[in-house]
C-alpha cells in the first residue's frame, strides 16, 4: 500500500525536478489531447516546441517573438510570485496590467504630437502607476474591511474590461480613425513608441525591465528583510506575527508591487507590440502569468526560465495553428494542464512515497 | 432613475430566470465549502457544464439530455480537483484557479463547432390557470422547470444540512477535520462526494446559461458568473436561503442594467455592464465589515488539506 510521508523541509532535488517533469507530463497528455483532435501527436508537439527555434523556416520570424511574449509573462509574475509567497492572491493581474495601459496611453496621447525625451519615461510611470491604484483597490478593502482580495481582484478584471472597450470606444478613440474603434497607433507616434531596440532580437524595454525585476525580485528574496518577511508570512504565518511581521504592510506591498508590474508590462505592451488600446488589448497574459508564477516555482530565476517556456508555447502554438489548423483553444487547455500537472507533481518534494503499512 | 418603458412585472420575471444559473453553483459550492473545501474553480466547471450541456442538447435533441451532460461535465472537472487536492495534497487556491484556467480553454476547444446553432427548446412548465393569474401568474407561474428546480434545490440544501445525519458530518468534517477523523469519518471520502456534488451543481448552472438564459453557445459565455457565485457564498455566510437572496439581488441588478441597456439610458452600455462586479465588490465589502461575523460564519477548516498523519 501506498503511503505519504511529510518530509521535514521540501526537498530541494525534487524542487528542480518537478518542473521538468510536469512539463514532460503535459506533453504526453497533450500528445494525447492532439491525437484525439485527428493531429499527429508527435508532428503537433514538434511543432510547438521546436520548430519556433530551429526550424529554418520559421526561427528568423519566431525566435525575436520569444522575448515579446516571454516579456510581459515574467514581468507580471514576479509581481505575483512575491504575493503567492506570502499567502496573498492577487489574481486580477489581467485587470492591472489592462488599466496600466489605458492611463499609461493616456498621457501620451495627451502630448500628441508633441516631441520630447520626457514623455515616454512619463508614460511608463502613469503606467505603473494605474496598475499601482488598481491592486490598491483589493488591498485597502482587504485591509480595512477583511474583503477577501481574490474575489475582489478578480471581479475588477471584468470592470477593467469594460473600461478598456469605453476608452477604445470613447475617451482614447483615435479622432483621424474614421469613427473605428481604438487609439491612435502609439507605436508610429515617435515620442511615445517602444520599438525593438536590438533589430531581430524582439528585445523591447518591457523585456528589459522583466530582466530587472527578476534581478530585483531575486536580491529582494534572498538578501532584504522584506523578502525575509515575505518567506515566513507564508510558511508560518503566526511565527511571523510573532516577528512583528505586520500583515496589512505586507498585503499592501505584495499588492502594489504586483499590481504595478502588471501595469508597467500593460503599457510596454500598449507602446510596443500591440501599439494601440482596442477593444480586443487584453490577451490573458495575466491569467497565463499564474501558471508562469507557479511553473518557476515562485521563484525569479525560476519564473524567467517559466516565462521564455510559456512564450514558446505560444509561439508554437500559431505555428500549429497556422500549420496544422491545430484550434487556438487546445493551446489555452494545454497550458491549463500544465498547471495542473505542476500542481500534482508538487507532492514529491513536500512528501516521501512509501511502500508499506505505517509502524 | 427613468425605468419608463420597463415592465416591473417582465422585470421580475426575467430576474428568477437570470439568477438560477448564479443560484445553482453557489449553492453546490456552498456545500463544498460547508465540508471545509475552497474551490475556485466554480468558473471553469460552470463552463464546462455550458458546453457539455449545449453539445449534448444539439445532439439529442433534449434538453433534459442537456442538463445531465451539462452536470456531468461540471463533475467530471471538479474529479480533477477533488484528485488534486485530497489525495496529491496540492494547494487548493492553485488547484482552483487552475481548473478555471483550463475549463475556459477546454471549452472552447469542445465548444468550436457549436457556435451560431440554437439549442431546443425548453419550455414553460404548464401550470394551467396558475399562468392567467394578472401579474403574478407572469412573475411566478411562467417558469420553465429549471427555475422551480432551483428552488426546490435551496430548500433540499437547507434541509440536509440542517436536519439529517449527513449534513451534521458534512459539517463536521468542515469545522474540524482532525476531531471528524478521530470519530471514525472518512473525511477524504466525504470530501470528494462534496466537490462532485458541488461541480455537477455548478455544471448545471453553466448548462441553464447555454441551454436557457442565452440561449447559444459563445466562448466565454458564463463571462464571471462563477466568480460571482463564489462571492454570493460569502455573502450568504454560507446560509442557503441567503443564497437565494444574493442571487436576486444579483440576478436583479443583471436584469435591470440590461433592460437600461435596452431601453437607451444615457449612461454608456460599459458602465451599466460593469455595474454587476462592483456591487458585487460593494456587498462583499459590506458583509465583510461587520465586526469579523463572517470569519465566524465560515467552516474552520476552510480551505485547508487534511492528511492523515495516524
Amino acid at each position: 500500500m501506498l503511503r505519504l510521508e511529510k518530509r521535514a523541509s521540501p526537498s530541494r532535488a525534487w524542487g528542480m525536478a518537478t518542473p521538468v517533469l510536469a512539463v514532460v507530463l503535459t506533453m504526453i497528455a497533450g500528445g494525447i489531447m492532439f491525437a484525439i483532435l485527428g493531429k499527429n501527436p508527435v508532428e503537433a508537439i514538434r511543432t510547438i516546441f521546436w520548430d519556433p527555434l530551429f526550424n529554418p523556416q520559421f526561427a528568423s520570424y519566431s525566435r525575436p517573438q520569444l522575448l515579446v511574449k516571454a516579456g510581459p509573462l515574467i514581468l507580471i509574475a514576479v509581481g505575483l510570485s512575491l504575493g503567492f509567497r506570502a499567502g496573498i492572491w492577487n489574481i486580477g493581474a489581467e485587470g492591472q496590467y489592462i488599466i496600466g495601459a489605458i492611463t499609461g496611453a493616456a498621457v501620451g496621447l495627451a502630448f500628441y504630437p508633441m516631441g520630447g525625451w520626457f514623455i515616454f519615461p512619463l508614460m511608463v510611470i502613469a503606467g505603473a502607476f494605474g496598475g499601482f491604484l488598481w491592486a490598491m483597490i483589493p488591498a485597502v478593502l482587504r485591509t480595512v474591511f477583511r474583503t477577501n482580495e481574490i474575489l475582489v481582484s478578480l471581479l475588477l478584471v471584468y470592470v477593467a474590461q469594460s473600461l478598456l472597450s469605453s476608452m477604445a470606444l470613447g475617451a482614447l478613440r483615435n479622432p483621424q480613425g474614421g469613427g473605428f474603434p481604438g487609439s491612435r497607433n502609439l507605436s508610429q507616434y515617435p515620442a511615445a513608441a517602444n520599438p525593438e531596440l536590438i533589430a531581430g532580437t524582439g528585445m523591447h524595454w518591457g523585456v528589459v525591465a522583466s530582466f530587472i525585476a527578476v534581478t530585483f525580485a531575486y536580491i529582494l528574496l534572498q538578501r532584504h528583510m522584506l523578502g525575509f518577511s515575505i518567506r515566513l508570512a507564508g510558511q508560518a504565518p503566526r511565527a511571523a506575527r510573532f516577528a512583528g511581521v505586520s500583515p496589512t504592510r505586507l498585503v499592501i506591498l505584495c499588492l502594489g508591487i504586483s499590481g504595478a508590474l502588471a501595469g508597467l508590462a500593460g503599457l510596454f505592451e500598449v507602446t510596443g507590440p500591440a501599439g494601440q488600446i482596442s477593444i480586443d488589448f487584453a490577451s490573458g497574459y495575466g491569467f497565463t502569468a499564474i501558471i508562469v508564477a507557479f511553473l518557476g516555482r515562485l521563484n525569479p530565476v525560476g519564473i524567467l526560465l517559466a516565462g521564455l517556456l510559456m512564450a514558446l508555447t505560444y509561439i508554437g502554438g500559431e505555428l500549429a495553428q497556422f500549420m496544422l489548423g491545430l484550434p487556438a483553444a487546445a493551446i489555452q487547455a494545454f497550458q491549463g494542464m500544465l498547471l495542473f500537472f505542476l500542481l500534482a507533481v508538487d507532492l514529491l518534494s513536500n512528501y516521501r512515497i512509501r511502500i508499506g503499512r505505517a509502524q | 432613475m427613468d425605468l419608463g418603458g420597463i415592465n416591473p412585472a417582465v422585470l421580475i420575471a426575467s430576474l428568477m430566470v437570470a439568477s438560477v444559473p448564479i443560484m445553482l453553483a453557489a449553492l453546490g459550492e456552498l456545500v463544498v465549502e460547508k465540508a471545509g473545501v475552497l474551490n475556485l474553480g466554480v468558473e471553469g466547471m460552470m463552463i464546462i457544464g455550458a458546453v457539455m450541456g449545449f453539445a449534448v442538447a444539439v445532439n439529442t435533441g433534449s434538453p433534459l439530455a442537456g442538463f445531465l451532460g451539462g452536470a456531468a461535465g461540471g463533475a467530471i472537472l471538479s474529479l480533477i480537483f477533488a484528485l488534486l487536492t485530497q489525495y496529491l495534497l496540492a494547494n487548493q487556491v492553485a488547484t482552483g484557479l487552475a481548473l478555471t484556467l483550463f475549463g475556459l480553454g477546454l471549452s472552447s476547444l469542445i465548444g468550436q463547432g457549436y457556435v451560431g446553432i440554437r439549442p431546443p427548446l425548453t419550455g414553460a412548465v404548464p401550470l394551467g390557470p396558475l399562468a392567467d393569474i394578472p401579474v403574478v401568474g407572469r412573475i411566478l407561474f411562467r417558469h420553465d422547470w429549471m427555475v422551480y428546480g432551483s428552488l426546490v434545490m435551496v430548500a433540499a440544501t437547507w434541509a440536509v444540512l440542517k436536519f439529517t445525519r449527513i449534513g451534521l458530518i458534512l459539517r463536521a468534517v468542515g469545522e474540524n477535520h482532525e476531531a471528524a477523523h478521530a470519530l471514525g469519518y472518512k473525511v477524504r471520502r466525504i470530501r470528494v462526494l462534496a466537490i462532485c456534488f458541488g461541480g455537477a451543481m455548478a455544471g448545471l448552472g453553466g448548462a441553464y446559461i447555454s441551454l436557457i438564459r442565452v440561449p447559444q453557445w459563445t466562448d466565454g459565455i458564463t463571462s464571471g458568473a462563477g466568480w460571482i457565485a463564489l462571492a454570493i457564498v460569502v455573502f450568504a455566510s454560507w446560509k442557503p436561503w441567503r443564497v437565494l437572496l444574493g442571487a436576486y439581488l444579483f440576478g436583479g441588478i443583471t436584469v435591470l442594467q440590461l433592460n437600461l441597456q435596452a431601453a437607451g439610458a444615457r449612461i454608456p452600455v460599459e458602465y451599466l455592464s460593469m455595474s454587476p462586479y462592483l456591487i458585487t465588490i460593494l456587498v462583499l465589502v459590506i458583509m465583510s465589515s461587520g465586526r469579523g461575523r463572517i470569519a465566524a460564519a465560515a467552516p474552520a477548516s476552510l480551505g485547508k488539506n487534511f492528511h492523515a498523519s495516524r
